[in-house]
């Protein structure tokens, strides 16, 4: 139960930062992949400051033997650079660019009720469940 | 050069590096929103703290556009290029093993060598298209 209100808090605090940076806003986010044009800068703000907290502070936290609420650190195994990280992120990075959206911010853009972007959440999803599928096939 | 969004970039992202800090301080968990989601169909035992979170997520968006009067979303297309650059992002992160925030702000803050190269990769993948999009196709 203790886990489970830890995440909730988290999540909240990821939402208001999201919506805070502006990054929910697609406009903003083509505006920085937009290098040719009115290059907006903001998303580096929000990766940098980001990166500014989690650095240091997961330094500090994995350093330490478990978390507070469970018995070990949930990270990921895998090490290689394969050819499903750098294809899976190269598609992503297309879709990103097309729409403006990536996963979190689509997520807390349902709040303006965008029949739009609840496409976008239910073909994300969709193609999630897709990769899924054909990566267990392999 | 569009004006960035100083204080919102900057205390955005450091919520966001705050609130993943928090979700890896107390459940060991990395806060990648489309691990997170794709999670939710992988493990049924493993689901509450991932609806809590993502839920939270909406919440904490939603609060903060009640708060402001609303949340700017500039689309970037119709019903056909949101499905289509929806199910990109999900096909392509969960092929990639994660988006913006797993890779983007955990992976680079703990130096994975895979984060650092997905990063790279869907960054260089987003800029190519917005340029093809707005300044060779348009």
């Amino acid at each position: 139960m203790k886990k489970i209100f830890a995440a909730l808090v988290s999540g909240v605090l990821f939402g208001v930062g999201l919506a805070w940076s502006g990054m929910t806003d697609p406009g903003r986010v083509a505006g920085f992949l937009d290098l040719a044009g009115a290059w907006d800068p903001t998303l580096a703000l929000v990766m940098g400051a980001a990166l500014a907290v989690t650095a240091p502070a997961f330094r500090l936290i994995l350093g330490r033997s478990q978390p507070l609420l469970d018995v070990r650190f949930r990270l990921p195994t895998t090490t290689v650079l394969d050819r499903p990280l750098l294809a899976g992120a190269a598609i992503f990075g297309v879709g990103w660019g097309l729409a403006g959206l990536c996963p979190g911010p689509a997520l807390a853009g349902l709040v303006t009720g965008s029949p739009l972007v609840l496409l976008f959440v239910v073909a994300m999803i969709a193609g999630q469940w897709l990769a899924a599928r054909v990566t267990k096939r392999t | 050069m569009t004006a960035p969004d100083w204080s919102g970039g900057l205390g955005g992202g450091a919520l966001i590096g705050i609130a993943a800090a928090l979700l890896l301080w107390l459940d060991g968990r990395i806060a990648g929103i489309s691990g997170i989601l794709g999670g939710i169909g992988d493990a049924p035992g493993d689901r509450g703290w991932r609806f809590a979170f993502l839920g939270g997520l909406v919440l904490g968006a939603g609060g903060y556009a009640l708060a402001v009067g609303g949340l700017a979303q500039a689309l970037q297309g119709g019903p056909l290029l949101m499905a289509a650059a929806g199910l990109l992002v999900g096909f392509g992160t969960r092929l990639g093993s994660g988006c913006t925030s797993g890779h983007g702000v955990c992976g680079i803050a703990r130096l994975s060598p895979r984060s650092l190269a997905a990063t790279a990769t869907f960054m260089a993948a987003g800029f190519v298209t917005v340029f093809v999009t707005r300044h060779v196709l348009s």
